[in-house]
């Protein structure tokens, strides 16, 4: 009985593990097609940020200053992809497969040329990564049956970017629907010309939502490689930007639901760890690549319309146009 | 980003002795080699209702646009309340007190009518407060204006003529002293026009300004006090409403005389061209949306189908024209059975003798990035006379657009220009001249004049009629009541994909009409 609780426990403290880039990065794409800007661009912007944050945080030996450059190369992406979309009313797809583009080709070239590892950067250690925050009395509380593993495993000794991925989501449900930027950002998304007659900026407030996804999509990507692993590795993102913006049509664009797809994704991952290399009943011996490729396909199943019809922002894609 | 709320206006105070609520003067405004705009003045009295009309492109949109700020006049001078302003954006206009219900509202679809009419005009960070403030004032408006809308309901869900009070709503509650609104009869049925017209009263008599932007001369005659005619982006003339009359306002739009009311000789029926049984059709989205129509035309004869837009008539129009399966019934076609099973029919009932003139000209009637000469034949580019193989007969193909150009006379007069540089009129003239010239049996015509100048649509009715003349049987679809009256020998009315009712367009009531276009139908007769 101990060792199943105990088993499960630790899948699901994985789960949480997998889950946080993926809650940030599906967050983050939340904030900008809400606005009515897709933004395919969020893998490039997972693995830019990742990048910047490992380099960074190598060079400096603080993890803080990482997760700042981290979020900072986010931001950078985010304001070409306003630019192309928002100001030069391109094609927003486009821009953002040209940014995946760009994160890939620079991160490696950038490793390579600066580290000679082969793409990847350093080992970090000590203070350049973010520790692991143990809750008052978690250790003391360790032993005791049921409560100890939940409140020692599960809820403490994660890193502070999962404490902030997990608040950022009742934080996001109240901004969209309790206060006035959240009531615009809406209508951005649905029918921006009913905010332009109203005497607001579209193009504004369009920015103020990228501002936004860059930040949080940026810790997303310093979580990578600074708390999740301890360096940057080639291709680190591995398609996460992507299973995000998948866990947000999902959800339907709505905060919780986003959340609870993200875990979803994550438990599969989880999962694929746990199960490699063992036996299954019934089935036996799965190969490693076809539970690796798990996520992915419930990525398919889920896009390809078991999730029931989801009906995205009206304005979604749409380059705002002042008509004569 | 600066607050909206009525408080923080800084509305400039009325400057003693003026009358005027709006003084523009000499506006200039170009769009390129448009000269939209040509040194309007234009003095708005404040407490009037002030009626501006003029055809499609006579710069009334422009002028109002630039008064709302979502232009910049290249010159001229905006005076309001008697101080002179600059008006830079549609925040400035708010500020100023202008307000402005626009034609296609601007309203998000999936917030409630609270939310929508708040947007923009928020009080705090925090939505709750203007949420609660909202709903009192919504009460009060209500009470006020007879302006009654569920606050708490979704836009979407809500009627069309709910939706525009939601929009004057949204005006008022942002303190508008000046109230725009264009064309805002046009997507209403009859009874929601008297009730707009009713409010519009009750504004006035409040001390509130409205301009009116229409090109329905009825509603002008019957609802403001003065009346500005444009014409190519000039203002022709200000007149007292009750000095002037309809035939004048138009012969001052087109700057000719122009006949209102279509002269036709009695029809002369023949045999049944067109017979259409229990019909039953689906839109996209599997909903039926027409459910069970039956009505014959006979040769000579126009069948007029009246209705407010959306009861099925696209629908109905399209199977009909072989473009939407038919999920029951039959359509008989000069005898032969020919109801559309799929979707490509099209083709098929063309060559069977039907023509369809469809209701969005853009959308189905034309391709605006094609020449001229090419939309001319578009849809009857394989016959034969337009060559064979592979290539396109081309010298052919123009020399028949030359001729639809002549007999029709499309503007400019030039095969080789790019029919997105038509004028809407012109456009469907093309597409009219396409489907009247091939001599069908039977003619399908949607909406033949949306969007359409009034001196055109004289033009296209007479042709119409014409083709009536000429022994053609034809099924006209419209949601103006006055051209199906003009032109219709038997009106139909259409609602929720049903026939409710058939009139005599020679004794039907308008009055009458309008219950049943608005579902109310106390007489339900079986059409023959």
């Amino acid at each position: 009985m101990d060792a199943i609780l105990s088993d499960l426990i630790s899948l699901l403290i994985t789960t949480i593990r997998v889950s946080t880039p993926l809650i940030l990065a599906c967050l983050a794409g939340l904030y900008s097609e809400r606005a009515g800007i897709i933004d395919i661009g969020l893998e490039g912007k997972l693995l830019g940020a990742a990048f910047g944050a490992a380099t960074v945080a190598y060079l400096t030996g603080s993890a803080w200053i990482g997760l700042i450059a981290g979020v900072g190369v986010s931001l950078a992406f985010s304001g070409i992809h306003g630019l192309a979309s928002i100001n030069f009313r391109g094609n927003q797809v486009i821009s953002g497969v040209a940014l995946n583009f760009l994160a890939a080709g620079l991160t490696t070239f950038l490793g390579a040329t600066w580290f000679a590892r082969g793409g990847n950067t350093p080992a970090l250690s000590g203070d350049a990564r973010f520790g692991a925050i143990h809750f008052p009395f978690a250790r003391e509380l360790s032993g005791v049956p049921v409560i100890g593993p939940l409140y020692s495993g599960l809820l403490s000794g994660h890193t502070i970017l999962t404490y902030i991925a997990f608040l950022a989501v009742p934080l996001t449900a109240w901004v969209l629907w309790r206060t006035r930027f959240g009531l615009r950002l809406r209508s951005v998304g649905e029918n921006p010309k009913a905010l332009d007659t109203a005497g607001m900026s579209v193009m504004w407030l369009r920015y103020k939502a990228l501002m936004i996804t860059g930040t949080l999509v940026g810790v997303g990507g310093a979580y990578l490689s600074t708390a999740q692993a301890a360096s940057f590795s080639n291709n680190m993102a591995a398609g996460r930007g992507f299973i995000a913006l998948a866990a947000l049509i999902f959800a339907k664009w709505r905060p919780f639901q986003a959340m609870f797809a993200c875990l979803l994704f994550g438990l599969l991952e989880a999962l694929q760890y746990r199960l490699q290399g063992q036996d299954l009943p019934f089935i036996g011996r799965v190969p490693t690549q076809a539970m690796q490729a798990l996520p992915y396909v419930l990525t398919i199943l889920l896009l390809a319309g078991f999730v029931g019809r989801a009906i995205p922002p009206k304005g979604l894609g749409q380059p705002y146009v002042k008509e004569r | 980003m600066t607050s909206l709320t009525p408080e923080t206006t800084q509305r400039p105070e009325v400057a003693a002795g003026t009358d005027f609520a709006i003084e523009l003067r000499k506006i200039n405004k170009r769009f390129g080699p448009v000269h939209a705009n040509k040194d309007i003045d234009l003095e708005v009295k404040r407490g009037t209702v002030h009626g501006i009309v003029g055809e499609n492109g006579a710069g009334k949109s422009t002028l109002m646009s630039i008064l709302y700020g979502f232009y910049h006049a290249d010159s001229g001078e905006i005076v309001v309340g008697g101080q002179p302003v600059i008006i830079n954006n549609s925040s400035d206009a708010l500020h100023l007190g202008i307000g402005m219900v626009h034609q296609h509202f601007m309203l998000v679809d999936n917030f409630t009518v609270i939310e929508n009419v708040i947007l923009g005009a928020e009080d705090s960070a925090l939505l709750r407060p203007s949420v609660d403030k909202a709903r009192r004032e919504l009460t009060r408006l209500a009470e006020e204006y007879g302006l009654n809308v569920p606050p708490d309901a979704l836009v979407e869900d809500l009627s069309v003529g709910q939706q525009q009070r939601v929009e004057i709503l949204k005006a008022l509650y942002r303190g508008a002293d000046i109230l725009i609104l264009d064309e805002p009869t046009g997507v209403l049925t009859p009874a929601e026009a008297d009730h707009l017209f009713k409010v519009l009263e009750t504004l006035r008599n409040e001390g509130k300004t409205i301009i009116l932007i229409t090109h329905k001369l009825r509603e002008i005659m019957a609802i403001t006090d003065r009346v500005s005619v444009m014409r190519q982006g000039e203002m022709v003339k200000t007149l007292e409403t009750s000095e002037t009359s309809p035939e004048q306002l138009a012969e001052l739009m087109v700057g000719r005389r122009v006949l209102l009311r279509v002269h036709k000789e009695p029809a002369n029926p023949g045999d049944v061209k067109l017979e259409v049984k229990d019909l039953v059709v689906a839109d996209d989205q599997g909903t039926e949306r027409v459910k069970g129509v039956s009505f014959t035309v006979r040769a000579g004869e126009i069948l007029g189908i009246a209705g407010v837009a959306g009861n099925g008539q696209s629908e109905l129009l399209e199977t009909i024209a072989g473009m939407r399966p038919a999920n029951g019934g039959t359509i008989t076609l000069n005898g032969e059975e020919v109801t559309a099973a799929d979707e490509d029919y099209a083709a098929f009932l063309r060559r069977k003798g039907l023509a369809h003139v469809p209701e969005d000209r853009l959308r189905m009637g034309l391709v605006t990035n094609f020449y001229e000469w090419e939309n001319a034949i578009l849809g009857y580019h394989d016959e034969p006379r337009y060559g064979s193989g592979l290539m396109l007969e081309i010298k052919a193909a123009k020399a028949e657009a030359k001729r639809h150009i002549e007999k029709f006379d499309i503007r400019p007069a030039n095969t080789d220009l790019k029919t997105a540089n038509f004028s809407g009129g012109n456009q469907q003239k093309i597409v009219l001249a396409r489907e009247m010239e091939r001599d069908p049996d039977v003619l399908i015509v949607g909406q033949p004049t949306r969007g359409v100048d009034i001196g055109a649509i004289e033009f296209i009715h007479n042709q119409i009629i014409k083709m009536r003349d000429a022994g053609k049987a034809i099924v006209l679809v419209s949601v103006e009541l006055d051209e199906i009256r003009s032109l219709s020998d038997r009106i139909v009315v259409l609602f929720d994909g049903q026939i409710v009712g058939e009139a005599d367009p020679e004794t039907a009531d308008e009055g009458e009409l309008g219950l049943l276009m608005a579902g109310v139908n106390n007489k339900k007769a079986a059409v023959q």
